[in-house]
């Protein structure tokens, strides 16, 4: 399997076969994680730099445990020990990076598009980890891998997104990749939430939460997202958490072996109640496992042939 | 061209001499584990388990192990060998382990194979057995067990076939189309 180009910007546009192939890669590198020695020689000799410029532990500490137990060597750069601080913008700071010959960019960024930019200042891969409000590609596949560990076929399963959505690039990424592998997709939330035009992708919008999650295999609850102007499209948290959030209340709503998987990090009490974040449905730290695993899987991939690059 | 040089009688003959080579050389069977390096080094470890379980009435383990990542050329080819999973289900400290593969040839599968296994803990040994040495070692390896010694020359091709997965128990030498 080889991923078409060198750069790993979001799902959209992804075939069905390239996201399988990526799941099937990331469950045998899951097995390297249950080792003693978590480490294979894969990419001994290879650079990867993790460029966060937005705050993240789950996403960051996954990308750098991903190369590390491939044998790369992982630099990480935060926004504010990084020269971005002195006023240096992003193109200069990635030509610079570039000058270094890293094999791996890996970029956050608070901006749409930021990665797709960077791609054409630099010769190194570039795996987007979220931009802005636009795509989040390795959670999508780190999602979609926890799904089909629980349902093994994806193909059909219905899925309720729940929340944010107009800001949620997670659900971005797995919309795209979803409908690709023919899933059927119901998004929730308050309307001030939902993105215009969403319809076009081929998605069913429900505004009664209840309604929605009866008869789904999978529910996906997004992160109120604080830090991005939530305020002008809430009344209340409170009335949020009534209407969205899930409780066992609601759950019991739901098929009995409905899965709940959320990105993290979680607002407990607003999206999820303790108790269904303790139930056995809730599979948020199978999540984080299978993310290094996705990780691995893309990190090879991307460095394992000599193709030409096609972005 | 191509030639038939096993049959499925002389590979099942091997496989059995194999097996009791194994166990005169390794008297407690009951340390002994087998790893096959996927894909059809499995089926000689497979058949080695069947045979030396029959042989000696002891319940040997086996483990699957694929060595993609441990490759020397992983990075250098035009595309993604496709990874499979890795199963070693126990310890392999203090274990003898039978590393199976199909052909020996230079050597560099089996490089990456002692690597990964040290990676799965510390066995007391590690012997080699092979359906056929063809020759040609880049690297100074050898294999403990053969079913057949072949020499060849570097354009040929040799192929064991297992019947698991292909349609029968063969090996065949094909040689390219020269004068």
């Amino acid at each position: 399997m080889n991923l078409q180009g060198k750069n790993i910007l979001g799902t959209q546009g992804l075939s069905k076969d390239q996201i399988y192939g990526v799941l099937e890669a990331a469950e045998s590198f899951k097995e390297i994680s249950t080792r003693k020695i978590k480490k294979v020689p894969t990419l001994r000799g290879r650079t990867i730099i993790n460029l966060f410029l937005e705050p993240s532990t789950r996403t960051r500490t996954s990308f750098e445990i991903a190369g590390k137990r491939l044998s790369a060597d992982v630099i990480n750069i935060s926004g504010s020990s990084s020269s971005i601080v002195k006023g240096e913008n992003l193109i200069d700071t990635v030509r610079n990076l570039e000058a270094m010959k890293p094999d791996i960019l890996v970029l956050r960024h608070s901006c749409s598009g930021a990665p797709h930019l960077i791609s054409k200042w630099t010769n190194s891969s570039i795996i987007n980890a979220g931009d802005g409000t636009h795509e989040h590609p390795t959670q999508a596949f780190l999602d979609l891998m926890t799904i089909k560990e629980h349902k093994q076929e994806l193909e059909g399963l219905k899925v309720a997104i729940v929340g944010d959505i107009a800001h949620s690039r997670v659900a971005r990424s797995n919309i795209y990749a979803m409908k690709t592998l023919g899933m059927d997709i119901t998004l929730v939330g308050p309307p001030t939430m939902m993105p215009v035009d969403i319809e076009a992708l081929d998605v069913k919008i429900v505004y009664d939460m209840e309604q929605a999650i009866r008869d789904v295999d999978v529910i996906l609850m997004l992160r109120i997202q604080m830090e991005r102007q939530n305020k002008l499209l809430l009344t209340s948290l409170r009335e949020y958490s009534t209407l969205f959030g899930l409780n066992l209340e609601k759950l019991k709503k739901a098929k009995k072996d409905v899965l709940i998987i959320h990105p993290g990090p979680v607002n407990q009490g607003v999206e999820l109640s303790p108790e269904v974040m303790e139930s056995p449905h809730c599979l948020i730290l199978d999540q984080v496992t299978n993310g290094v695993a996705v990780r691995m899987a893309l990190m090879y991939l991307l460095l394992g042939g000599e193709d030409e690059a096609l972005n | 061209m191509l030639n038939k040089v096993l049959s499925s009688k002389d590979i099942t003959r091997a496989i059995s001499r194999v097996a009791h080579e194994i166990l005169e050389r390794n008297r407690e069977a009951d340390s002994l584990v087998l790893v096959g390096i996927r894909t059809r080094g499995v089926f000689l470890a497979q058949r080695l388990k069947k045979k030396i379980e029959e042989i000696d009435k002891v319940q040997v383990e086996m483990g699957v192990l694929d060595i993609t990542l441990y490759r020397d050329d992983i990075l250098s080819g035009k595309n993604n060998p496709v990874l499979k999973k890795t199963e070693i289900p126990f310890a392999l400290d203090g274990k003898k382990v039978i590393l199976c593969d199909d052909v020996l040839y230079t050597g560099r599968t089996i490089r990456a194979a002692i690597d990964a296994l040290m990676d799965f803990g510390r066995p007391s040994c590690v012997q080699l057995a092979v359906m056929i040495d063809r020759g040609h070692r880049e690297l100074p390896i050898r294999p403990d067990f053969v079913g057949k010694n072949l020499p060849t020359s570097k354009d040929m091709l040799v192929k064991v076939k297992f019947k698991e997965v292909d349609e029968e128990d063969l090996v065949v030498i094909h040689t390219a189309n020269s004068n």
